[in-house]
């Protein structure tokens, strides 16, 4: 779940991001608290923190005084926007890079994406 | 106030530096790390600290105050060492009753949870317990003591994975409860790398390394590809540890911003380097000298 590559915090806020796009924290609904967060995923809460802030920062999260922190409304349209223009260098570049290593043309990598969405 | 501040500590025995100029500053509220090899001197100063022993020279506050001879800092402070010793004639809970009398934020019944967790047998003498149990006593002296500066020195030698957890736990759900200062100290990098917001590495009585945790995340990473694509590529680069196989190699480098990308491009396949191994390579003697050499 969690791995060496990257800081944890981005890690942890890119894991409650997906939640948010899977519908598992719908809008206007409460997150897991930062305590909550470091005890179950074992982090020490300070990283959890400043994973749930950079949401804060980014206007997915949002904090009631005393309550805890909630979906943004419009979360989820945000966040598909955001990942819609990371999706050609995450996803599409590493597959056309593979693709011609393979000796993959073009028109048969579109054969193949086609195939995969129809099945 | 910092919860300890040092300036150039020094511990010397007859030729021994065990600690050799250390100055660190640590903020209350916050689990460090203490890690090094052994020998590096994490208990020589955390003996200095707690006053156990004198410096040779340099300067220490804790919590703003000189810890040594200094009884109300000291209350403060609760030092669980590696290899604690207690009166034959104790039993485990004749230790319990004791510290909870030394200990001012003592919880009784934190402390019970505790015993019940690690299985305690808290009627059976102290020198018939095995060594796992001697570290369960640590540990939870450690906890319900709440005190505001704790340090854990190694503290669980013969301890199985499930009750490292179980600690792990425990510290993690009561420190976000009653927040103070906690330096661990540990071999168990992996294990822990996770809890602790900050580490401090000695090596041979210096600090080596005095960061976030989350800074040394993704700081070094390990290249593997074709030797000459290799070797093209660590070029220019700070490079901590390098092997080869034939026509392949691989290298641990210090990354800078893009390096992963860069690395990609270039055919070479990247993976993490875990706190764990970082530590390892900065502190393997062979490695050091070809990095300085």
């Amino acid at each position: 779940m969690l791995d060496d590559s990257r800081p944890l915090f981005v890690q942890i806020a890119e894991q409650i991001e997906n939640d948010i796009l899977d519908g598992t924290y719908p809008e206007e609904t409460a997150v897991p608290s930062t305590n909550e967060l470091a005890a179950f995923l074992r982090i020490n809460p300070a990283t959890a923190g400043k994973g749930l802030n950079r949401l804060v920062d980014s206007g997915i999260l949002y904090k009631r005084r005393g309550i805890g922190m909630f979906v943004a409304t419009g979360a989820t349209r945000q966040l598909k926007e955001s990942r819609q223009t990371s999706f050609a260098a995450e996803y599409v570049a590493p597959l056309v890079h593979e693709a011609a290593k393979l000796g993959i043309s073009t028109k048969d990598l579109i054969a193949l994406i086609t195939k995969e969405a129809q099945s | 106030m910092t919860a300890i501040s040092t300036r150039d500590l020094a511990k010397t025995y007859k030729d021994v530096r065990a600690v050799d100029g250390v100055t660190i500053d640590l903020e209350p509220g916050r689990i460090y790390g203490l890690l090094g090899r052994n020998g590096a001197g994490k208990t020589t100063l955390m003996q200095l600290l707690t006053g156990q022993i004198f410096a040779t020279k340099g300067a220490m506050t804790v919590f703003g105050e000189n810890p040594v001879e200094n009884a109300e800092i000291l209350a403060q402070t609760c030092f669980i060492q590696e290899s604690q010793k207690y009166p034959d004639t104790f039993r485990a809970r004749d230790v319990l009753t004791v510290a909870a009398s030394v200990y001012p934020n003592w919880d009784d019944s934190f402390a019970g949870r505790l015993v019940d967790d690690f299985r305690l047998p808290t009627k059976r003498l102290i020198k018939k317990l095995s060594r796992g149990q001697l570290s369960a006593i640590g540990i939870i002296i450690g906890l319900a003591s709440r005190a505001p500066l704790t340090f854990f020195d190694e503290p669980y030698l013969g301890l199985d994975a499930v009750a490292r957890q179980i600690f792990y736990d425990r510290l993690l759900s009561d420190f976000a409860e009653y927040p103070r200062t906690v330096v661990l100290s540990t071999h168990h990098i992996d294990e822990a790398a996770n809890l602790l917001e900050h580490v401090v590495v000695l090596d041979e009585g210096r600090v080596l390394l005095d960061s976030d945790t989350e800074e040394l995340r993704g700081h070094a990473i390990q290249i593997s590809g074709r030797a000459a694509d290799v070797d093209a590529f660590v070029a220019n680069r700070e490079v901590i540890a390098q092997e080869r196989m034939g026509g392949l190699a691989s290298a641990t480098l210090i990354a800078n911003e893009g390096d992963q990308d860069a690395a990609q491009r270039a055919d070479l396949s990247v993976s993490p380097v875990s706190l764990q191994n970082l530590i390892v390579h900065l502190t393997t003697d062979a490695q050091r000298s070809t990095v300085t050499a």
